[in-house]
């Protein structure tokens, strides 16, 4: 199947079109960059149509040899796991690149977000430890650059930062990838040396505990600064208030799951152990970052920051989820992924909007938006309540389901991880009032509401956050065969078995009747 | 007759059909179409209520529990869930009232909302409240329940910040919002304890698996303690009620609706749905319910009496009512509890809607102080009025006497002193609604509606005193048709469960098979059930004679009982706030301190530290060959030195 390197490359494609335009025609860059990107996501949306729902393994896989001698191949197939992520990032481009403009060097600009875009789909589509690694890598130099070249005022030492971080952690995650890849050759039928993720998780059981528990480490380590979880956190705030706002939706919606997808895809599926081992210290942290996340919001001034801290909270939620290590808490886990790229992502554009017409994400110099904007209030009233997780909107779907995991699991942490949810109302609203409510001064009157071009952006987004709210099905019934192969994989090489829940009572109101009917007699008496 | 319940669906859905019509077109259809609209679908949601009630009736008695599934909500692992609604009798007598109340408020509000310029997204909100209401009552799982209890909460949140122009009204749908959410903590949790327990949340799967494999009693018992958290937050109970007084600053139509007629009684229909769970728990799980009951109904009681604005007098009024009806629950008294959720909706929105006619007729103006003889400018409002009085205060043969009698008896069963202060409870509710009633529609006028030149003409005396210039007008018909309807059903709704007869037990007869066998009866026969009657009787009568003894005849002075300490609501709210703003906000601040200077200080702090390393180090790379050359010597020794005390000669 060509479609998985289709959907890879072809922003590539675009971003080498754009390079080939003279600097001249510079009205051109757009076009070609929003073309690709819509291409590709419509391409993402076919994938979703032609998977069959009912497989758990990869499906659309290609393998071929790369550098054979160090076994290292070009692998790439897509999962219930993975197919989600893939379709969240085909969607989230096009959006954030038709929404904002670059105020300069549009054709370096337009060139790095494609790159990116080619970054953040193979690191879910590859199957093969070394491409996943080139990819993962790769995606930091674009979002670098847009930090640092289109960002706002502090945007050096926030790309800096972001970049010498998220390094830190990737660098170890290459010496546990070749300790695994080394250390595995002994327990293979070949005896070779080899990358490839299918052959690795078999290999990979077989390790001694303690090595396991070492290169998981490594591999935990980098992910949990990209996801970010307390206390490798504090590049995020400062990347994406930095950010402009196309890069901040793009960090939000796709980077962090970058994190979150490489400790189910790498964690939980290569080292089952060594994951039941860490879970405690995994979910403790994500919970940590649920309640200190918010808390930490709740006190910014700065709006964009206020969302960027949300994150924190989201992405332990998340983290909890993926620690819980069962069917409701790993699917709550993957769906909250989506919901936080949408929710987040749609969050980041309608904060850029202001920032727009205000040029400032200072929350004390807005007031009564709501007078001057209805239609930019209504949507951000929408986005707010599907953040803070209300019933019928994407949020509470995933949030429930981690949490319902979390408590199967280990039910105090889940305990404490739900006061989140009163938390995360009191941000959101508190900040919500404070920008839209009250009577507006002079200086927010005359902010101009919506226009047409960013309502038609907001309606996809807006549309699938009451969609997935009220109608999940599709997606976690898309999931489930490959969060079942994952537990099961576990389960089998590790010889433990995920906490769940006893099966559905196999009765209702009939068969209840029918019971107490039986018993009758002692009920009715007592007049 | 099994089709017609099969509509059950088409209760929530034309509410939501109006918010989705409303939301579209809502501004080009304007004002009073849009009101129109969303009354309109209010109405064509009772008729389908109607039609359920009809179909329901249709069934054998225990066979009076349909479940109509429409599709699957989330089907994840072993948590499956439907968006499936469940027609018995208990979601049907919610949903008559529910969907009855909200049709005449609907219509009061087109007159009330006149001229707004929100008028079209007031009523969106309104539809997509009565929607969210509806799902509560009608979903067949907790989940379901949850997405209208959420649904309900932030539509409030919404309403009560209507006018968000106002600082004050935006605060109080936060705070609204916000301690509901403590609240819907204690929802969640019971959820996933429940899940885990049962591995179900549908109501008839959980019951069943009660009945089949039973329950451990602390299971049970922790799965009511935190669905009654989430209760006490949803209808306003002590120490979670502090957001209903508050959430009167929304428009007064929300007030009846929200805050007095559906919404605030959620908490006792979740307790009521549950009772198989709490028949389960411990013995001292119903007690809890029952003295939080009485202890926000008693509180709540003494500060009405020193509440001046009148929808405040009315809000604590509605924190103490749902105090009974919590009594009634942890007493087993299911029935009571229902009966007087429905008897309070009648004549609390008839209250709150008076209030409302009474607030528009005087420009705005809500401080009873200021109110006075208002009975002959408003006739009908102040008649409908004194009809609401007689029935919150427990004056046969209105309404809220025979419901709250009812709740009485059970309490006396259960335990004496609990009995004798609910009585007291119920004196101090007579006492303030005559204040209330005295106050606002008789005695002196305390304002006046002459204009400047006529009391210049008086010769500028009566200008001196100042009093507010008012000019009271009845309000119009969509406004007290209402009004009238809902005075009649708060007259005559005792008759839906009349003690007199077994036969006249209709409520009683009719939620039988919901509850299971699990509602309380009253042990003791005919001749107590009328003494305590009596006693009640004459206790209102008493509350009423000492309200129109201080307020009317002047025999007591009014200050040395509106105590300084009752006006201020024992001042809880104040320690509350305090807290939040003190200790709490501290906290949150050192939090975010930390944040700033520890964690991400010790980030900058490596980085300074490398860079100065770095620093000094490239003082190593002099570029000169003879001082890398004598490096490499000193090191080709220090290597060779090494190796030679390994080798251990």
């Amino acid at each position: 199947m060509m479609v998985l390197p289709a959907i890879i490359f072809l922003p590539l494609v675009g971003a080498a079109a754009i390079a080939l335009i003279a600097p001249s025609r510079s009205t051109a860059f757009k076009p070609v960059a929003v073309a690709t990107s819509a291409a590709t996501g419509a391409l993402t949306l076919w994938l979703m149509a032609a998977f069959d729902k009912h497989d758990g393994g990869f499906q659309f896989t290609q393998l071929a040899d790369w550098v054979g001698s160090a076994g290292i191949s070009w692998h790439v197939g897509v999962d219930g796991i993975s197919l989600f992520l893939v379709v969240l990032t085909g969607l989230l481009f096009p959006i954030a690149i038709v929404a904002c403009d670059p105020p300069h060097d549009a054709k370096a600009y337009y060139i790095w977000m494609l790159v990116l875009e080619t970054g953040c789909l193979g690191v879910f589509l590859a199957l093969d430890l070394v491409l996943f690694f080139l990819f993962f890598e790769i995606v930091l130099i674009p979002m670098y650059f847009l930090i640092g070249k289109w960002g706002h005022a502090n945007r050096k030492y926030a790309a800096t930062k972001f970049f010498l971080f998220t390094m830190l952690g990737s660098a170890l995650m290459l010496v546990g990838m070749l300790s695994l890849a080394l250390l595995a050759r002994d327990y293979g039928e070949t005896g070779e040396v080899t990358f490839n993720l299918l052959e690795l998780k078999d290999t990979a059981g077989e390790l001694p505990t303690i090595t396991a528990r070492w290169i998981f480490l490594s591999f935990a380590l980098a992910f949990a600064v990209k996801v970010p979880l307390f206390p490798v956190h504090t590049w995020l705030p400062d990347a994406h208030t930095e950010a402009p706002t196309a890069g901040s939706v793009i960090l939000a919606g796709v980077l962090l799951k970058l994190g979150t997808y490489g400790l189910v895809r790498f964690g939980l599926y290569l080292f089952p152990e060594a994951s039941r081992y860490f879970a405690p210290l995994l979910f403790t942290l994500g919970v940590i970052g649920i309640l200190y996340g918010a808390v930490v919001a709740t006190m910014q001034r700065d709006l964009k920051r206020l969302v960027a801290y949300s994150s924190v909270a989201h992405l332990g939620f998340i983290v909890l989820g993926i620690f819980s290590i069962n069917i409701e808490g790993i699917e709550g886990g993957l769906l909250q992924m989506v919901n936080h790229g949408l929710s987040t992502g749609a969050l980041f554009l309608l904060v850029g909007f202001i920032y727009e017409r205000r040029h400032t994400r200072q929350i004390s110099e807005m007031v009564g938006l709501q007078k001057a904007a209805p239609v930019l209030a209504a949507v951000f009233t929408v986005v707010m309540l599907s953040s803070v997780g209300l019933p019928g909107l994407n949020g509470f779907v995933g949030e429930f389901l981690i949490l319902a995991g979390a408590f199967v699991a280990h039910r105090w942490w889940a305990v404490v991880a739900a006061a989140g949810v009163i938390l995360a109302a009191l941000y959101l609203l508190w900040a919500y009032q404070r920008v839209f409510h009250g009577t507006p001064d002079e200086a927010n009157r005359s902010m101009p509401d919506l226009s047409w071009q960013e309502k038609l952006m907001m309606a996809p987004l807006v549309g699938l956050i009451v969609f997935l709210g009220v109608y999940p099905k599709p997606v976690i019934e898309r999931m489930e065969p490959a969060v079942v192969a994952l537990i099961e994989h576990m389960e089998q090489v590790e010889g433990f078995e995920s906490p769940t829940v006893g099966d559905r009572p196999e009765g209702s109101f009939e068969e209840l009747r029918a019971l107490l009917g039986h018993h009758g007699g002692d009920e009715g008496e007592g007049h | 007759m099994g089709a017609l319940v099969d509509l059950v669906w088409l209760i929530p859905a034309f509410p939501l059909a109006g918010v989705l019509i409303l939301m579209a077109l809502g501004r080009r259809l304007g004002e009073p179409r849009a009101g129109w609209l969303a009354t309109a679908m209010m109405g064509g949601s009772f008729t389908a209520t109607l039609l359920v009630f009809i179909g329901l009736v249709g069934h054998d008695g225990d066979e009076r529990a349909i479940v109509v599934t429409l599709f699957e909500w989330v089907p994840a692992g072993s948590l499956a869930v439907d968006i499936g609604f469940l027609a018995d009798p208990l979601s049907i007598t919610m949903s008559l009232f529910v969907t009855g109340v909200g049709a005449l408020i609907h219509l009061y509000s087109i007159g009330y909302m006149h001229g707004d310029e929100g008028f079209s997204r007031f009523f969106v909100y309104l539809n997509l409240f009565a929607f969210s209401m509806l799902m509560l009552v009608l979903g067949d799982n907790l989940l379901l329940a949850f997405l209208g209890w959420e649904g309900v909460g932030a539509c409030s949140y919404l309403l009560i910040s209507f006018w968000f122009g106002d600082e004050a009204n935006a605060s109080a749908g936060k705070k609204a919002f916000v301690t509901n959410r403590v609240g819907d903590w204690g929802f969640l949790v019971a959820m996933f304890l429940a899940f885990l327990t049962f591995g179900s949340l549908q109501y008839g799967e959980i019951f069943f698996e009660i009945e089949s494999h039973g329950v451990a009693a602390g299971t049970a018992s922790a799965i009511v303690v935190l669905l009654l958290v989430g209760a006490a937050g949803k209808s306003a109970q002590f120490p979670l009620h502090i957001w209903l007084p508050d959430a009167m600053a929304g428009p007064t139509p929300v007030s009846a609706l929200i805050h007095a007629a559906t919404m605030v009684t959620a908490g006792v229909y979740l307790l009521t749905r549950m009772n198989p769970v709490i028949a389960e728990a411990h013995g001292w799980v119903p007690d809890l319910i029952m003295w939080v009951g009485l202890g926000t109904a008693l509180m709540a009681a003494t500060i009405a009496v020193a509440q001046n604005d009148i929808k405040k007098v009315l809000a604590y009024s509605t924190v103490s009512q749902l105090g009974f009806m919590f009594v009634a629950v942890g007493s087993g008294a299911y029935v009571a509890a229902i009966f007087h959720m429905v008897t309070h909706a009648f004549f609390k929105a008839l209250l709150f809607l008076g209030a409302g006619s009474v607030i528009h007729g005087m420009d705005g103006d809500q401080d009873i102080r200021r109110y006075g003889g208002l009975a002959r400018l408003l006739p009908l409002t102040s008649m409908t009025f004194v009809a609401g009085w007689l029935a919150i205060a427990g004056v046969p043969p209105f309404s809220g006497f025979w419901s709250k009698d009812e709740i009485l008896a059970y309490a006396y069963a259960e335990n004496k002193v609990l009995w004798v202060l609910l009585l007291a409870t119920a004196i101090l509710t007579a006492f303030y609604m005559t204040r209330l009633v005295l106050m606002a529609f008789f005695g002196p006028r305390r304002w006046t509606d002459e204009t400047d030149e006529q009391a210049e003409a008086d010769g500028g005396e009566r200008a001196a005193n100042s009093l507010p210039r008012r000019h009271p007008h009845e309000s119009p018909w969509t406004m007290t048709a209402p009004l009238v309807l809902l005075a009649g059903l708060a007259v005559v709704a005792g008759v839906l469960n009349l003690p007199f007869s077994k036969d006249l037990h209709f409520l009683e007869t009719w939620l039988e098979p919901a509850l299971f066998g699990n509602a309380a009866h009253v042990p003791f026969g005919g001749g107590t059930k009328w003494i305590l009657a009596a006693v009640a009787i004459i206790g209102s009568l008493l509350g009423v004679s000492a309200g129109a003894a201080v307020y009317a005849r002047r025999r007591i002075d009014p200050a040395r009982i509106e105590h300084p300490f009752l006006a201020r609501a024992w001042r809880i709210d104040e320690i509350v706030t305090a807290f939040m703003g003190g200790p709490g906000r501290r906290a949150f601040e050192r939090t975010t301190r930390f944040d700033e200077q520890v964690v991400d200080g010790a980030v900058n702090t490596t980085g300074t530290l490398i860079r100065r390393a770095g620093t000094r180090l490239r003082a190593a790379q002099t570029g000169f060959v003879r001082s890398y050359a004598l490096g490499i010597a000193i090191g080709a020794v220090g290597l060779l030195a090494w190796f030679v005390s390994r080798a251990g000669f």
